[in-house]
C-alpha cells in the first residue's frame, strides 16, 4: 500500500457517533470511523445491515433520515451507484461532464478531461454514443469516468458491480483497482460480496446491528490470487463474521446475497 | 464451480480489457435480412400515407363507376376543380389564410401558456398550489361550452376565437408537461445532488430534457385540438374562414365545397401532426437508439 506521507495525520473521512434511524428502527447505532486519505475500504454487511445508509449519510443523501453524530468528509466526493444513472438523453461524454464547468481552476478544457477519463475506463471512441447503446458494463465504466473527471478525494461506491455478470464484474474489479492506484482517492466500497471485498480492499469493515463489528486490514499485495492461503484466511474470518461457516453452511440466518461461496474449502 | 471463477480472477489483470464485442457475421440461409419475429416488421418511409391514398382511390373509383350520387358525394376531380375555381376567384385564398392565421395564433398562445404554466407548477410548490387545481377545474369545463360567455365578453371578432383555440391547446400541453416534470425519476435527483448541480443546471439539464417525451404527447394532442376547435368556431360564429365557407355551402347545397373544406382540414391536420412527429424524432433522437 503506497502511503501518502504528507496527509496521513488528517483522516479523509471521520465519523463520530453516527446514528441514523428509520422510525423506531435504529439502523446506525453510533458508528465511529476514520478513513485515512487514499485508503481502499470495503464495507460488508447483510442486506438491511445499514451499509447503504452509512454510504448515503457520508454522501449527504439522507436529508429525510433522523439521526445524530458528527461527520466530516473531503471537499470532492464522488458516488458510483449500483445503476449507472447515465441520463439517457445526453451522449456519453456529456454525461461524464454533467455539471462540470467548461474549464477547471487550472484552465484545462473540460471536454479534454472528459475524453481522457473515458479513455482511462476503456471507452475511448464512444464519446458520442447514447447511453442506451452501451452494454451494462460499459455504462458502469462511463459512470466511473463521470466520477473520475471530478478528481474525487473520496469515492463512494454502493454495490457498483452488483448488477453486472460475473465476467464483467471481474474486469471492473481490475479497472477499479487500477484507477485507485493511479489517482489514489479514499474509497469506500459497499458490497455484500466477500470475494469482492477481499480481492480489492486494503481494509474491510463488517457492519452489524448498526455498528462496525469487524475492522480487518488486509495486508496483501495486488493483484491478489484466490489460491493465496493468506487471502483464504481473511475470507474465512470475514465469512465467519457474517455468520457463514467455512463449509458454506450458514451458522445463523444469512440472506442469499451474502453467500455464494458454497463448495469452496 | 467457484474454482473456475477464481482461476479467471487470477488471470484477468494480465488480459487486455475489451471495450466492445467483436462483430460476428451472421449467416442466414435465405439471404434475406432477418426481421425480429415478434416485431411488426420494418417501417417504410411515407407508409402512413398509404391508408389515406387508398381511401382516395376507392372514392375516385366509385365516382368513375357512377356508384356515387354527385349530390351526396361529388367525384374527387369535381372537388379539385371547385377548389381551383374558388382559388382563382380569391375567396378560398382569403378563407384559408384566415383559418390558418387563427389556428396559428391560438396554437402559439396556447402552447406558450401551457408550457409556462406547467413549468411554474412543475418546478415550484407555490406554483403547483396556485395553478394545478385551477387548470384541473378549467379542464373539467367543456371549452366549447365557454363560447357564449366569451362572445359576450370579447365580442364576435377574432379575439374570442383565438382565445378558445388557445384554451383547447394549453390544456393538453399543460397536463402532459406537468405530469412529466413532476414524474422525474428520483434517482436522477440524487445524481444531481451528488454531482452538486445548481438548481438551474438541474432544471435545464435533467428535468426539462427528461420531460420532453411527455411534452410531445401533449403537443400532438394540442395540434389536433386546435384544428378541431377551429372547425366548430368557424361554423357557428364566423364571417370568413374555411368553416364559414362550408357553412355557406350547406345553405346552397354545394356538396363539393363542403367536401373541399373537409379535405383541406384533413390535409392540414395530417401535415401538422406529421410535422410534430418529425420534430419529435429529431429532438428525441436518443430514444431511437433504444427502440432500434
Amino acid at each position: 500500500m503506497a502511503p501518502i506521507a504528507q496527509q496521513l495525520t488528517q483522516p479523509a473521512v471521520r465519523l463520530t457517533g453516527l446514528t441514523r434511524s428509520f422510525g423506531p428502527r435504529t439502523v446506525l447505532d453510533g458508528v465511529d470511523l476514520d478513513i485515512p486519505p487514499g485508503q481502499f475500504v470495503a464495507l460488508l454487511g447483510h442486506s438491511g445491515s445499514g451499509k447503504s445508509t452509512l454510504l448515503r449519510a457520508i454522501a449527504g443523501l439522507d436529508h429525510d433520515t433522523a439521526g445524530s453524530g458528527e461527520l466530516s468528509t473531503p471537499e470532492r466526493v464522488s458516488v458510483v451507484f449500483q445503476d449507472s444513472r447515465l441520463l439517457p438523453w445526453r451522449r456519453v461524454l456529456d454525461n461524464v461532464l454533467l455539471g462540470v464547468g467548461k474549464r477547471d481552476a487550472d484552465g484545462r478544457d473540460a471536454a479534454e478531461r472528459g475524453r481522457a477519463a473515458l479513455a482511462e475506463v476503456g471507452l475511448a471512441g464512444r464519446e458520442t454514443a447514447w447511453p442506451g447503446q452501451l452494454s451494462g458494463g460499459e455504462q458502469q465504466r462511463a459512470a466511473l469516468a463521470r466520477s473520475l473527471v471530478r478528481e474525487p478525494e473520496l469515492l463512494l461506491a454502493d454495490e457498483p458491480f452488483g448488477a453486472l455478470d460475473a465476467l464483467t464484474r471481474i474486469r471492473m474489479h481490475t479497472l477499479l483497482r487500477e484507477l485507485w492506484q493511479r489517482h489514489h482517492p479514499s474509497v469506500l466500497l459497499v458490497t455484500h460480496d466477500v470475494d469482492e471485498a477481499a480481492a480489492l480492499a486494503d481494509r474491510v469493515l463488517v457492519l452489524e446491528h448498526g455498528r462496525i463489528a469487524v475492522d480487518l486490514t488486509i495486508d496483501l499485495p495486488h493483484p491478489r490470487s484466490y489460491r493465496d492461503p493468506q487471502l483464504g484466511e481473511y475470507r474465512e474470518r470475514l465469512l465467519a463474521a457474517l455468520g457463514v461457516r467455512p463449509d458454506g453452511e450458514p451458522t445463523a440466518a444469512v440472506p442469499a446475497g451474502a453467500t455464494g461461496h458454497r463448495g469452496e474449502d | 464451480m467457484a474454482d473456475h471463477v477464481s482461476t479467471v480472477l487470477v488471470t484477468a489483470p494480465e488480459r487486455p480489457v475489451a471495450t466492445s464485442p467483436v462483430p460476428v457475421p451472421r449467416v442466414t440461409t435465405t439471404g434475406r435480412p432477418r426481421v425480429r419475429r415478434l416485431a411488426p416488421g420494418r417501417r417504410r418511409p411515407y407508409a402512413r400515407l398509404l391508408g389515406p391514398l387508398l381511401l382516395l382511390a376507392v372514392w375516385a373509383g366509385a365516382s368513375a363507376a357512377g356508384l356515387l350520387d354527385p349530390r351526396i358525394l361529388p367525384a374527387p376531380w369535381t372537388v379539385l376543380h371547385t377548389g381551383w375555381h374558388l382559388w382563382t376567384a380569391g375567396t378560398l385564398r382569403t378563407d384559408l389564410g384566415t383559418s390558418l392565421w387563427r389556428a396559428t395564433q391560438g396554437f402559439a398562445i396556447g402552447l406558450v401558456a401551457g408550457v409556462l404554466l406547467a413549468l411554474a407548477a412543475g418546478l415550484s410548490r407555490i406554483g403547483e398550489a396556485l395553478i394545478d387545481g385551477t387548470v384541473q377545474v378549467n379542464r373539467a369545463v367543456p371549452t366549447l361550452g365557454l363560447i357564449p360567455l366569451f362572445i359576450l365578453w370579447l365580442g364576435i371578432g377574432e379575439t374570442f376565437k383565438v382565445v378558445i383555440i388557445a384554451i383547447v391547446v394549453y390544456i393538453p400541453v399543460y397536463l402532459n408537461l406537468h405530469a412529466a416534470l413532476a414524474g422525474i425519476d428520483s434517482r436522477y435527483v440524487e445524481l444531481a445532488e451528488v454531482l452538486r448541480l445548481s438548481r438551474w443546471q438541474f432544471v435545464r439539464q435533467v428535468v426539462i430534457p427528461g420531460a420532453l417525451p411527455g411534452f410531445f404527447v401533449g403537443l400532438r394532442l394540442a395540434v389536433t385540438g386546435s384544428w378541431l376547435s377551429l372547425v366548430v368556431l368557424e361554423q357557428i360564429n364566423a364571417t370568413n374562414g374555411l368553416g364559414y365557407m362550408m357553412f355557406q355551402a350547406q345553405n346552397y347545397g354545394q356538396t363539393d365545397v363542403i367536401v373541399l373544406g373537409l379535405l383541406i382540414y384533413g390535409v392540414f391536420g395530417f401535415a401538422s401532426d406529421s410535422a410534430v412527429r418529425l420534430l419529435e424524432r429529431r429532438v428525441l433522437a436518443w430514444r431511437r437508439s433504444l427502440s432500434s
